[in-house]
């Protein structure tokens, strides 16, 4: 090793350093100060409609963690063709959103939720009371543009401003 | 003999404390062993957070900001997890010496801080051989570390440990002759006398003592950019890869107190120890000791670290020879030139610094390549 | 009188914080001098070949992304353009733009990470690597923005793309080029002239010409040590005929000629996706397949120039909605043929340091 550049090299390097002192930080204070996700976040859970749902089972043979379970059956007394079980195994699901793009008949969707850690592995498995839609359910902008519009703007690292400091 | 020419001014401190405060020997030891033990504690804790901060900053995030105000019990929290942790000895081990080897390491890390003037004459012992006292003690670390990877039976422990001995061994040369060129204009040995004759920090008067000194501390204590003996990413951490619990906290210690004890004498030896215009001595005692512990944090945040060969080889080829001009060139100085007026010498030093290191970096070629198997 | 000394072996072990993923070297030293070397892999091994034969093509694509987890955008157009080589379908312009962008994009990134993972391993305790990670966040970001995750993306579908990118996607990318020069310029500065890592990388873990091409290297390994070959000028793919970008090589073909090479890369894709944002036409974005492709019976192989090197996919069909058989060429493997000559007669230190400047991915090598 030769000292090619008599240590100018170093030099520089060590103001880049402290060069960064005075600079404001990039990181964020997770609980205290939340960015807003992208629109179309493929988030942890799902959301189901009831009324639009055929169970025609598209999703099902689309997942191919084999993750969602629908159980249909002829109801005598209301004369129709019901879903009576609609269960999604979350732990299975690895959010790929090919069954949202599956469905035919636009009655699945991806939650936005990324914070819903559960205790115990047999909580992850989301049944059909669970996953309809609700005001508390927020829908991701995930294959569905007319949802992603309505979404809070995405908060982006190139518009902080942080090397003019 | 001539010696140099500088006014020792003794009176400069308003408050000079006879060898025997507070009164009898053993209470002056008992005062003073616990001053520097609290000293010592403090120090370390303050340099740890302070570290953490600082590289942090320096690396566009905050450091720790959750325990306590500002993050400043941080430290804290961290030796009460280590203490809490089980201790695994491992079944191969040789236990004795697995035992005590983090107490032999820590002790003569301690004992540094006996002779290190806080104020005038506020020393434990006011030795009149202090810094040949320093340099002894200073190495006896390498024993404990040595002891430690030996009896851990593992191979990367005692590739650490080999490696951290030949290191140790090779710096102690340009950092014993770097303080002989402090020793020389001083005139004296004893530590407070040192302090007392610097009218001009010495740092001006010998900057290629300071800064030989400087990284052959870096090496002495296992710092970036020689850190090679705890290098995460090859030997998984060296010596201490089989300690956990208090032993392994008592490694960390050494590692941050060494840092304090090295900067203390840096400050000491070159920047003029307590000396200082309004604040208490003792103040500016700790304020020069921080600045320099900066310097070593922005070292190690900007630099990788060298190889174990080409660190012997800057030790011998680039520091050693380097030390001895010095050593060389302060010698005729202060033979011929005694009553030279201090700021001469100054840049006249200043200038060869640079000639110097120019000169050395241009020819000097190190590092084995390939080894041919 | 010589001094005897005995050879003995270390595991430089699977569980080690710096091999990048689980690798295991085994290494006789003598003293600290590596006599021989073994590589041991395996440990992340899941099936992912044979997985290929039970879900459908369409269904493959999210398993691509966890091949190279840092480059998912490159595994899923190199499996996408094989399918519809082999199904001759046809893509429309804009879906070729937005791969092309999204392809140089993720180049960037991987090669954001190879850098810094590199400098780790050469002592700079993480500064570099945060710094770099930083201008990443900013590049996944965007691809937050349009596909919605950030690490295995899913984006590319056979015929195109899976959506069109919404509408404040290209201001966004054009503020990202006019500030990242300015970084890599500031990275240069930091590390280029360096004298440590000079001493560290410089002569270091040389691989000669003639060894990369026997050996079967690709990407920057293989231009590092001064061959002229990059698959996007020697046998373009999609629309990369429409570009103009040089390619770097190294001279030596030692650790710091890999580390310059990754880092001139990244300016030429810089230029290149300058070019694609000026050239990117309206239009529909995904081609009109069905749900479940049935290719023709036969077999196809194509290859794209992935940020680790040639990345290529084999697909034999039989006409029916999974593949017969589906083997990929991964990178990484073939690049770790030749580690054994370039590491031998070095010592631990430089082991690492040549390990992490080939830059590999465990979950590529193992599949």
């Amino acid at each position: 090793m030769k000292f090619e550049k008599f240590g100018t090299g170093i030099a520089k390097g060590m103001v880049v350093t402290l060069k960064h002192l005075l600079r404001h930080p990039v990181t964020n204070q997770y609980p205290e100060q939340r960015l807003n996700p992208s629109r179309r976040i493929r988030g942890n859970e799902l959301v189901w409609s009831q009324k639009r749902c055929t169970g025609c089972g598209t999703c099902a043979k689309t997942c191919h963690q084999g993750a969602i379970r629908i159980v249909t059956s002829p109801n005598m007394v209301s004369n129709r063709y019901e879903v009576v079980e609609y269960e999604i195994d979350t732990g299975y699901c690895i959010q790929c959103g090919l069954c949202v793009e599956a469905c035919p008949y636009s009655a699945l969707y991806l939650g936005r939720t990324f914070e819903k850690a559960k205790y115990r592995r047999g909580e992850l498995v989301q049944s059909k009371e669970i996953m309809l839609e609700r005001p508390d359910r927020p829908v991701s902008g995930y294959f569905y543009p007319q949802f992603a519009e309505k979404l809070p703007r995405q908060t982006l690292l190139v518009e902080r401003i942080t090397e003019k400091k | 003999m001539a010696e140099a020419n500088f006014n020792v001014i003794s009176q400069i401190s308003p408050v000079t404390l006879p060898p025997d405060w507070p009164g009898g020997f053993w209470w002056h030891f008992l005062v003073f062993t616990i001053i520097i033990i609290a000293f010592v504690m403090s120090m370390v804790i303050g340099f740890m957070y302070f570290e953490r901060r600082a590289m942090a900053r320096m690396q566009a995030r905050l450091g720790p900001n959750r325990v306590g105000p500002f993050g400043t019990l941080q430290p804290i929290a961290d030796a009460i997890k280590v203490l809490l942790k089980e201790d695994i000895i491992p079944t191969k081990a040789d236990k004795i010496v697995y035992w005590l080897a983090p107490v032999v390491a820590f002790a003569p890390v301690l004992m540094i801080f006996a002779v290190i003037p806080f104020q005038n004459g506020a020393l434990l012992a006011d030795l009149n051989i202090g810094i040949l006292y320093v340099a002894a003690v200073a190495s006896l670390t390498t024993v404990g570390i040595f002891m430690a990877g030996w009896s851990s039976s593992n191979k990367y422990s005692i590739l650490g440990a080999m490696r951290d001995i030949a290191a140790v061994v090779s710096y102690e040369m340009p950092l014993v002759l770097a303080i002989a060129g402090v020793v020389l204009i001083s005139g004296s040995l004893s530590l407070n006398q040192i302090v007392l004759t610097q009218d001009i920090p010495f740092i001006l008067l010998q900057p290629l003592g300071f800064f030989l000194f400087f990284f052959a501390a870096c090496a002495e204590i296992n710092r970036s950019p020689f850190d090679l003996l705890e290098a995460d990413s090859e030997i998984v951490a060296g010596f201490h890869t089989e300690y956990s619990g208090m032993k392994f906290a008592m490694f960390y210690l050494v590692e941050y107190a060494e840092a304090v004890a090295m900067s203390a004498i840096i400050t000491t030896l070159f920047l003029g120890g307590w000396r200082g215009p309004w604040l208490p001595p003792w103040l500016w005692f700790i304020v020069k000791t921080g600045a320099v512990f900066f310097v070593m944090v922005w070292v190690r945040t900007t630099l990788p670290r060298a190889r174990i060969d080409q660190l012997m080889a800057i030790a011998w080829k680039f520091f050693f020879p380097l030390a001895v001009i010095n050593l060389v060139i302060t010698g005729v100085e202060i033979l011929f030139f005694p009553v030279a007026l201090p700021w001469v010498m100054v840049l006249i030093n200043i200038g060869i610094a640079g000639v110097l290191i120019l000169l050395w970096s241009r020819f000097f070629q190190i590092g084995w390549g390939r080894v041919e198997v | 009188m010589a001094l005897k000394t005995e050879p003995f072996a270390l595991n430089i072990g699977p569980a080690h914080p710096s091999t990048h993923g689980v690798f295991r070297m085994r290494a006789t030293l003598d003293g600290e001098v590596i006599v021989d070397l073994e590589p041991v892999f395996g440990y992340l091994h899941r099936g992912v070949e044979k997985l290929a034969e039970q879900r459908t093509y369409t269904g493959f694509i999210p398993l691509t992304d966890r091949l190279d987890y840092l480059a998912s955008m490159s595994n899923n157009m190199a499996y996408c353009l094989a399918v519809e080589k082999l199904a001759g379908i046809k893509v429309p312009e804009r879906a070729q733009y937005l791969r092309a962008i999204l392809a140089e994009l993720q180049r960037i990134a991987s090669h954001l990470i190879a850098i810094g993972a590199f400098l780790n391993d050469c002592g700079a305790f993480m500064t570099p690597i945060l710094y770099m990670l930083r201008e990443r966040e900013k590049i996944l970001d965007l691809f937050e923005m349009a596909s919605g995750q950030r690490l295995t993306y899913n984006f590319m579908r056979i015929g195109g793309v899976s959506q069109d990118v919404p509408e404040e996607f290209l201001p966004a990318l054009h503020r990202f080029m006019v500030q990242m020069p300015r970084f890599i310029d500031e990275y240069e500065q930091l590390l280029k002239e360096n004298e440590i890592l000079i001493a560290r990388s410089k002569g270091v873990g040389i691989l000669p010409k003639d060894l990369a091409i026997n050996s079967g290297a690709s990407g920057p390994v293989l231009r590092g040590s001064g061959v002229k070959w990059d698959i996007r000028k020697a046998d373009p793919y999609a629309i990369y005929d429409r570009f103009g970008f040089d390619i770097p090589t190294g001279i030596m073909g030692d650790s710091y000629d890999r580390y310059r090479v990754r880092v001139e890369e990244m300016r030429q894709s810089l230029r290149i996706i300058k070019q694609a944002m000026e050239q990117i036409p309206a239009g529909p974005v995904r081609a009109e397949v069905p749900h479940l492709v049935h290719p023709p019976i036969g077999e196809v192989y194509a290859r794209i120039e992935a940020p680790k090197g040639e990345l290529g996919f084999y697909i034999v069909s039989d006409n029916s909605i999974a593949p017969y058989r589906l083997h990929i060429r991964a990178p990484s493997l073939i690049n770790l043929t030749a580690l054994r000559e370039m590491i031998i007669g070095w010592k631990i230190a430089d082991a690492i340091i040549i390990f992490g400047s080939i830059d590999i991915c465990m979950a590529e090598v193992d599949r």
